[in-house]
């Protein structure tokens, strides 16, 4: 066994107890740093793969903005977990058996042959072969259209969100600056005349 | 620059919707309340720019993009369909969300954006650009789900719909990476080589077939992949059902078409039987279940489930009769189901939602016409002779029959005429009951002849199947 294939595995392995921690562990910060270490493995096994660009974007784009993101809402809403992990034993037995079925029917089906069709390893890059210069030659070339509409789905997305969040309800309040900074003296302030009050003892005379 | 050039040559009517939707977008943010139908004007005008775009592009045909999108026959009029219905639908929601205080720009918007993913769902010729159109379609889906953000059932809807989408994006992409593991392309063109060439030596590819197959079948609503159809059906604003229930199925449509046709053709005995195993499901759950409804948004989305096994039975003949038959069922059904939805929402005003069964009552009393409409609707939906719902299924039924599949087209008829009678319930409760209330309608009244023509269309072209066919029958080779 080449030591790049232990490397797969043990990488594999690992990512493999990560993924599994993220949805089992019960601490939802644990469950949000287990899913960095699966990222982590995730990008070393793009590295094997000769994938370096991609996998320090994994990183970078991942570890380093989404899940810190992450982090802080999960650690920013005090969300009570319990009530939303109820009815997970109960359902735990039924969805066990359901996975082990397929889980049985996917080991059934890849042992009779995994082979693909126009098989085989890709032959290695010379060692200065820049991944990140030929990504840039295809990404707005061939792959022009794809971009653009990846784009859309982001443009789409923001559309989305400020619809569904940005809304008056009733009941909330908000300030108005330039009404604000314009307000006068006379607005907020009112002189009202009044007697002066008869001092006590010599009332009623 | 050039190839840029005669790349977009072909892609004009998803430039121009894209471009219009952005101006839209901007258009929106400096229109006062009282100048909203500006929006929905400018998404009409969209439509209409985009159908004009795409007739003068009509007879041309060729890939662009290298091989990422494929511009023929079939696109054409798919995208002339979605245009068509789009702008039914948009209508049809117009007076429904005004009364509601939903009328706002995003709808247009997200509806813009939507039609432009079904658009490349129609054209996509590599997989990634499938599930790139299917993404941007069902994200402005969802987001219309939840429109209503008031609407605590609304809500509940889009979430269900969000999660289980998802799922079923993650099972498409698996489906896909195996595929393109097995063939080192993403290319459509280049699979169906690779799959023809080689043979099919490994399980690789089968195993992925299996994940594409339950991915479409979600996206279509076909069983036992259906649980969120008659939920989200339910739980969204009518004006979104409406949008939902017709032209996305045109799009999902062509997306069985590109990737087991046009890529996966060498494998048809493998789709095959999956196929009919979702097709015969779909049936009877669609039919049988729906009888038990009392709402009828709820009704007709199961209606909608089995109107899907009717569509999964023609591309599973696998021959071109067969695409062809579909195809001739895909279109007419949008327009069936926007006829529909349409008349739920003419039925609707300020404060009433025309949901239940029962709000059907008397509607002979109240307006004999929009009866007569919606009787044609629903003889239509169950395939009553001569509107076209029966001309549809007995294509789709001649197909199956040519592939000497006699079981599943008896099953076929069998499930169909359980499902009359949820149909005819309809019509004998506006025609036979008393109406509740006697209040007249309140649509405006180009609604009300676009519903009226939308519903003739299907008495026309149940009479006249022969220029539709003829054009479902070139445009797939049949």
């Amino acid at each position: 066994m080449s030591f790049e294939r232990i490397l797969f595995y043990l990488f594999a392995a690992i990512l493999v107890f990560a993924a599994l921690r993220v949805i089992s562990s019960r601490n939802p910060v644990h469950s949000a740093l287990f899913l960095v270490l699966a990222f982590f493995t995730s990008s070393a096994l793009w590295i094997l793969l000769e994938a370096e660009f991609l996998a320090i974007t994994l990183v970078l784009v991942y570890v380093g903005a989404v899940m810190v993101l992450f982090l802080f809402v999960v650690m920013m809403l005090d969300i009570n977990f319990a009530p939303l992990r109820e009815g997970f034993t109960r359902y735990l037995p039924l969805g066990a058996v359901v996975a082990l079925v397929i889980v049985a029917e996917i080991v059934l089906v890849l042992l009779r042959g995994f082979d693909t069709l126009s098989g085989g390893a890709p032959a290695p890059k010379p060692a200065d072969y820049s991944n990140t210069r030929a990504i840039g030659e295809v990404l707005y070339t061939d792959y022009l259209l794809p971009f653009e509409i990846a784009s859309v789905i982001l443009l789409v997305a923001i559309i989305a969100a400020i619809a569904l969040t940005l809304r008056k309800r009733p009941g909330t309040r908000h300030q108005d600056p330039g009404k604000q900074v314009q307000v006068r003296k006379s607005d907020r302030l009112r002189i009202v005349e009044m007697k002066a009050e008869p001092r006590a003892g010599r009332a009623e005379s | 620059m050039n190839s840029v050039m005669a790349d977009l040559s072909h892609a004009w009517p998803e430039v121009y919707i894209l471009t219009m939707a952005c101006v839209l977008l901007v258009v929106d943010l400096y229109l006062t309340e009282r100048f909203r139908f500006v929006s929905y004007l400018l998404a009409q005008v969209t439509l209409l720019g985009a159908a004009m775009l795409t007739l003068g592009q009509m007879g041309g045909e060729g890939t662009a993009f290298t091989g990422a999108f494929v511009h023929d026959a079939m696109s054409d009029i798919l995208k002339l369909f979605i245009y068509l219905v789009s702008a039914m639908v948009f209508l049809y929601a117009r007076d429904y969300l005004k009364a509601r205080n939903l009328l706002k720009g995003e709808f247009y918007m997200l509806g813009l954006f939507g039609v432009l993913g079904m658009m490349l769902l129609a054209s996509a010729h590599s997989l990634l650009m499938l599930y790139l159109g299917l993404e941007l379609m069902s994200l402005s889906m969802y987001a219309l789900v939840a429109f209503n953000r008031d609407s605590p059932v609304a809500s509940e809807a889009a979430m269900k719909y969000f999660v289980l989408g998802a799922i079923a994006s993650g099972m498409l992409l698996y489906g896909m990476s195996l595929i393109y593991g097995a063939t080192g392309s993403l290319d459509v063109a280049t699979v169906a080589q690779a799959v023809t060439d080689e043979g099919v030596k490994g399980q690789v590819i089968r195993f992925g077939v299996v994940f594409l197959l339950v991915g479409l079948a979600f996206k279509l609503g076909a069983a036992p992949f259906h649980m969120w159809l008659p939920d989200v059906y339910q739980g969204a604003p009518t004006a979104v059902t409406l949008y939902l229930s017709a032209a996305p199925k045109i799009a999902a449509f062509a997306m069985f078409i590109r990737l087991l046709v046009d890529g996966l053709s060498g494998l048809v005995a493998d789709w095959q039987q999956m196929l009919a195993v979702m097709a015969v499901l779909s049936l009877a759950i669609g039919n049988v279940v729906a009888i038990a409804q009392t709402n009828i948004k709820r009704m007709l989305a199961y209606s909608t489930i089995s109107h899907a096994g009717f569509l999964l039975l023609g591309v599973l003949a696998g021959t071109p009769d067969g695409y062809a038959a579909a195809m001739f069922y895909t279109l007419t059904y949008a327009i069936m189901a926007a006829a529909g939805f349409g008349m739920i929402t003419v039925l609707s005003r300020a404060g009433f939602e025309a949901e239940e069964i029962d709000d059907f009552k008397g509607l002979n009393s109240r307006s004999p016409w929009m009866a007569g409409m919606m009787a044609l609707i629903m003889f239509s939906m169950a395939g009553v002779p001569p509107t076209v719902g029966f001309f549809a299924k007995l294509g789709v039924l001649e197909a199956v029959l040519a592939v000497d599949m006699v079981w599943l087209a008896l099953a076929a008829v069998f499930f169909s005429i359980i499902g009359a009678y949820y149909y005819i319930r309809v019509v004998k409760v506006m025609y036979f009951d008393e109406a509740a209330d006697e209040s007249p309608l309140e649509a405006a009244v180009d609604t009300r002849i676009v519903v009226s023509a939308n519903a003739l269309a299907v008495l026309y072209l149940g009479l006249f199947p022969g220029t539709l066919m003829a054009i479902c029958n070139a445009a797939l080779g049949a």
